[in-house]
């Protein structure tokens, strides 16, 4: 399940890309460069599709930076996700970084956010529940 | 302008190199002129500051207290020239009667008052030789002026850091995150909002946020007195900074003036989600979160 393991990385893994039931829950452990993160991108569309999943979380709680590419990259891959039928949820934004992501005044309008993964799985069963899981968030009430 | 009075702007910052012998033969007798007419003139300054209506928070005992210290203080910087003791007791003093109201007027006053009284009975003992009475002010009055300084200096620096130190307990009481019941917080907006204070607001509720897994944040603008385009912005990006974190915000408090003032401003805050008052956004939280 590891989305790197077979790479020619030496070094331990970047990112990992775990299967629960349907969905997907994927780690950054450290900080990525761009390119890292286009991959991680790639990678993680692909498996959405692989798997059949409904929901995919993203778990950045590992980063104390997040810049404006990284951010504009989960939101792309939220849009993505979307259009292969996931519903995405960013969780474990750190308080500097949510403070440093307003602040550098990045888009933040579409992503779904949860404290921690808990509350992420929490987020996707309800929003299995809903008749229309595709939804877009109703604004502030999430 | 005169060479002495010359002089003695400079003296205010420096002992002039010209006077430096006349100094040190002048300074010492001065000095015991002053140790020997200690009480007397003590005395006559002390009943200068009641006339001029100085240090009124001051009962007469410490008054009596106080001002011999000061005087004595005040002849030992003329003695040694070395300012440190007396800043050292000026601070001291400052830090006892700030908290009583004590004016930075009334202080600089009674140093100026002191400094006069010396100077009339200098005029008095050397009145009948204009040199000499001449010489004796050049060495006085740079040292005078020199004590009036330093306690000044001092007394403002503890001024301010009070103010400071007062500024500081403010601002961490005016910020606190209150949990009311499981993932719900609220933050009571108090006094005037600047970036500064916007800024560590923000950082405390999310970790806040963090801290008690919270869900709902109420954030009531009811003690702000006055909110403008920037504070209003803050707002927004506390708004989005903890979405981020999972959490959604409700806005409750807005007054009339300020709703009028934001929506004539310009300000986009469709994305904001607002209560009338406190207990509205409780409620309303509460809903949310499946309270009721």
């Amino acid at each position: 399940m590891d989305g790197k393991g077979d790479e020619v990385d030496a070094g331990p893994a970047l990112v990992s890309i775990l299967r629960q039931g349907s969905y997907l829950i994927a780690s950054i452990h450290t900080a990525l460069d761009d390119s890292e993160m286009e991959r991680f991108q790639s990678d993680l569309i692909d498996q959405i599709g692989k798997h059949r999943s409904r929901g995919v979380i993203i778990d950045v709680a590992a980063l104390d930076v997040l810049d404006s590419f990284g951010s504009r990259t989960l939101r792309n891959i939220g849009e993505m996700a979307r259009l292969r039928g996931a519903v995405t949820v960013i969780v474990g934004i750190q308080p500097d970084v949510a403070l440093a992501m307003v602040e550098l005044g990045m888009d933040t309008g579409k992503i779904h956010t949860a404290l921690d993964l808990e509350e992420g799985l929490a987020y996707l069963s309800e929003a299995a529940q809903l008749s229309n899981p595709l939804s877009p968030p109703v604004d502030g009430e999430r | 302008m005169t060479e002495s009075q010359a002089a003695d702007l400079e003296g205010a910052l420096s002992f002039p190199a010209l006077d430096r012998q006349d100094e040190e033969q002048l300074l010492p007798q001065l000095v015991a002129h002053l140790r020997e007419h200690r009480s007397r003139l003590r005395a006559e300054w002390a009943s200068r500051i009641q006339d001029s209506h100085l240090l009124q928070a001051m009962t007469p005992t410490e008054m009596g207290a106080e001002t011999t210290s000061v005087y004595d203080n005040y002849v030992e910087v003329l003695e040694t020239g070395s300012v440190e003791a007396l800043q050292h007791y000026a601070r001291d003093l400052s830090e006892r009667i700030i908290p009583r109201g004590v004016e930075t007027h009334e202080v600089v006053g009674i140093v100026l008052l002191l400094r006069d009284v010396l100077a009339r009975s200098l005029f008095e003992k050397y009145q009948r030789d204009f040199g000499l009475l001449n010489r004796v002010l050049d060495a006085y009055e740079p040292a005078a002026n020199r004590i009036a300084n330093t306690v000044a200096v001092s007394f403002v620096d503890e001024r301010e850091r009070v103010i400071r130190q007062q500024q500081d307990s403010i601002r961490e009481l005016s910020t606190p995150v209150l949990p009311v019941r499981e993932r719900l917080l609220i933050l009571p907006i108090i006094g005037v909002l600047d970036t500064e204070r916007a800024r560590q607001l923000t950082e405390q509720l999310l970790i806040g946020i963090r801290t008690h897994r919270a869900k709902m944040v109420v954030i009531d603008i009811t003690g702000a007195p006055d909110v403008d385009e920037a504070v209003a912005n803050h707002l927004v990006r506390t708004v989005d900074a903890s979405r981020l974190m999972g959490a959604s915000v409700i806005i409750t408090g807005l007054s009339p003036e300020i709703a009028q003032t934001l929506v004539t401003i310009g300000v986009d805050l469709s994305k904001m989600n607002t209560v009338g008052d406190l207990q509205g956004g409780l409620e309303e939280a509460e809903r949310l979160l499946g309270y009721r």
